[in-house]
């Protein structure tokens, strides 16, 4: 069985048709990128697997582990172990750091039958992993993204996929607004996340982040459908040749 | 119409039995209290200070003055009273008793009295003191609190005292049979360049109460007052609240009020600004659900210049829950360079709460920089979906982003002892209305 398995998923926003029959399988330990132009569908595939109102799934399926993700609110996706990073942060003042990630952590074990983690349990947890990532005490005590730099947001998305250990994530555009130093950063963060009992769907317009996190598998997403899949080399031959030829096909 | 005047049947009777009532002064302040209140009325929708707030319903029920019936054999506080580690003055039913209270840890150079015994052995003390009150607009339920002064606290902080321990004064509303009202007067007053932190909470017990309490603040040259308080009365009762401040030459004070608890709750601020170079803090939260109605009214003249006034309240209004907001920031001719802002910010949680805000400006002098801001709006789609893409249940994710809009306005308070104690209030009625909506 696959971790993840997407078949002819067909979604719509406002009323348009926005995904138009994807199918898609990752393989635990499998890393895949899906590539493509602005409006192909990518941003509404991540929000259309971690069940975002108003992403519409009109037929279709998508298996996690073999349970029907449809039927699950976004914290049940969570909880079962679907993260996404998003390519916008959302900054939340008023919540500290710690409390957000207490309570994510907090919400997950509880689902999953773990016993919770008092504070002085958490802290430990939380600062041991905020050292491997790079988040600074200071950032886990700030409210939650409030005035962080682009570098630090997405750094602070990898740390809350670091303490949720998921087995699916979802990063979409984690590249977007960064430079090159920062982006190295994340990367890393991205790779030291690798594991043999998780996949990984790194959605990007630019090849640039998949020189530091190498994939498995290429998608092209283009108008809402996979025109095309291959090995790693295919994000190369992307950024010689852009999107176009795939507009032309599909035209 | 007819105007109403509830609450005066037998009042000749009942003020002839009053602490003080011998003393020609006295006697004349509650006289005059119940002639103001007669000529006003009870206040109706079409009093503008009055204008959003409806007393008719509490116009109609058959509240018992608290001192006719049988005392209160109370012999603790219920729950629900801020939790701070102070010195304690329990009222019940408007009444100061010293059984339940424990001032063994009063910090030196304060002075706690009943109200009640200083009116009945000492008046000459309050005398030109007490009832100086003076709104600017006609107060028909101060008014009637003057008609019926009967006792409250009063705490005197002499110069120079800087005070670490606080005091609290916590009042209980307890009816049993019938609907009481009772009308307390609290006065502070603190001296030069003293510094000081007052708390209250307002619980209670039993069946409908109407907590009709005025305050009376006068902070002196440089002096600091502090002055937290907790709104929790039962959910059937009423809480009418005036607190009239003055502030003499840079004189300090800070205000915030939570209101979470009672049918209907008003309170009313006025800052007198007397003396330059004064500075007021007016912070505040108010939660509100079921059919609960909450009204801050707050009034700061600034009469003479260079004096600084900040207000912010955040409210979260829920179910059918209306929320009323009146601030009103006046700059006479003379108070230049004056420094006044106003803040109103709600979270409307469902279709039917509501909020009416009316923010006012009237400014006389040329110098000054003043600003008013209201807002409502509803929880940040974006901000609950990142919540529950985490793994946050919606209530939970809700719940979470309620505490953070309210937390603004606890910046006010600087240390984390008694801003947890406030904290932990809103949590747990976050934590109550979600079992409720699950139940």
């Amino acid at each position: 069985m696959s971790l993840l398995e997407i078949k002819d998923l067909r979604a719509e926003v406002d009323g348009k048709e926005i995904l138009k029959g994807i199918n898609l399988e990752l393989e635990a330990g499998q890393v895949h990128a899906i590539m493509g132009p602005n409006g192909s569908g990518k941003s509404t595939l991540s929000y259309v697997l971690s069940g975002r109102d108003g992403y519409n799934v009109t037929s279709g399926n998508i298996l996690l582990d073999g349970k029907n993700l449809l039927e699950m609110e976004p914290n049940e996706r969570a909880c079962e172990g679907v993260f996404l990073g998003f390519q916008y942060p959302v900054e939340i003042p008023g919540v500290p750091g710690t409390t957000f990630l207490k309570t994510a952590v907090n919400a997950v074990r509880r689902y999953r039958g773990e016993s919770e983690f008092d504070a002085m349990q958490f802290i430990k947890f939380v600062r041991a992993k905020a050292k491997e990532f790079n988040v600074s005490d200071e950032m886990l005590k700030r409210s939650v993204n409030s005035g962080f730099s682009g570098g630090e947001k997405k750094r602070n998305e990898i740390l809350q996929m670091a303490v949720l250990e998921p087995r699916l994530a979802i990063l979409d555009e984690t590249d977007s607004g960064l430079d090159i130093d920062a982006l190295k950063l994340v990367a890393e963060g991205v790779n030291a996340m690798r594991s043999p009992d998780r996949a990984m769907l790194m959605i990007t317009h630019y090849q640039r982040l998949l020189d530091y996190v190498v994939p498995d598998v290429v998608h092209v997403l283009v108008k809402g459908e996979i025109v095309k899949s291959g090995p790693k080399e295919l994000a190369l031959e992307l950024e010689k040749e852009g999107y176009n030829r795939f507009f032309e096909a599909a035209a | 119409m007819t105007m109403s005047t509830p609450f005066l049947e037998n009042y000749d009777d009942f003020a002839s039995g009053l602490p003080g009532s011998d003393v020609t002064w006295l006697e004349k302040l509650r006289r005059d209290g119940n002639a103001t209140y007669r000529s006003l009325g009870l206040p109706g929708p079409r009093v503008e200070a009055w204008k959003y707030t409806n007393l008719t319903r509490m116009g109609r029920t058959k509240f018992v003055p608290a001192l006719n019936i049988e005392k209160s054999s109370l012999d603790d506080v219920p729950n629900g009273a801020l939790d701070i580690d102070a010195p304690k003055l329990v009222l019940v039913n408007g009444l100061l008793r010293p059984d339940l209270s424990d001032l063994s840890e009063l910090p030196n150079g304060i002075c706690v009295e009943s109200l009640a015994s200083i009116m009945a052995s000492d008046p000459a003390r309050l005398k030109g003191i007490m009832g100086q009150i003076d709104a600017g607009h006609p107060m028909p339920m101060l008014a009637l609190n003057t008609a019926y002064l009967s006792d409250g606290v009063m705490i005197d902080i002499a110069a120079g005292v800087d005070a670490d321990i606080p005091i609290h004064i916590v009042s209980v509303g307890t009816a049993s049979d019938v609907p009481i009202v009772f009308h307390p007067r609290n006065l502070v007053y603190a001296g030069a360049n003293s510094r000081s932190t007052i708390y209250e909470s307002h619980v209670g017990l039993g069946t409908a109460y109407l907590n009709n309490v005025a305050t009376e603040v006068c902070i002196s040259e440089g002096g600091l007052l502090r002055h937290r308080k907790l709104q929790n009365e039962t959910e059937d009762s009423y809480h009418i609240a005036a607190t009239a401040v003055s502030l003499d030459v840079r004189a300090q004070y800070e205000n915030y009020t939570l209101n979470v608890g009672g049918r209907l709750a008003r309170n009313e601020i006025h800052v007198a600004f007397t003396g330059r170079e004064a500075d007021c803090k007016l912070y505040g939260a108010y939660i509100g659900q079921g059919s609960q109605h909450i009204d801050t009214t707050t009034f700061v003249d600034h009469a003479v210049s260079g004096c600084t006034s900040r207000e912010v309240y955040k409210g979260a209004l829920d179910d059918n829950a209306r929320g009323v907001f009146q601030g009103k920031i006046l700059v006479r001719k003379d108070a230049q360079k004056t420094d006044g802002h106003q803040l109103n910010k709600v979270l409307l949680l469902s279709e039917g709460s509501e909020i009416d805000a009316k923010p006012e400006l009237e400014i006389y002098a040329d110098d000054v920089k003043c600003s008013h801001g209201a807002t409502a709006g509803e929880l940040d789609e974006e901000q609950l979906f990142y919540l529950r893409a985490r793994g946050l249940k919606e209530a939970e994710a809700r719940d979470l982003l309620v505490a953070a809009f309210l937390e603004d306005s606890l910046e006010v308070i600087d240390d984390e002892a008694p801003r947890d104690a406030f904290r932990n209030v809103i949590s747990n009625w976050l934590v109550m209305r979600r079992r409720q909506g699950e139940g």
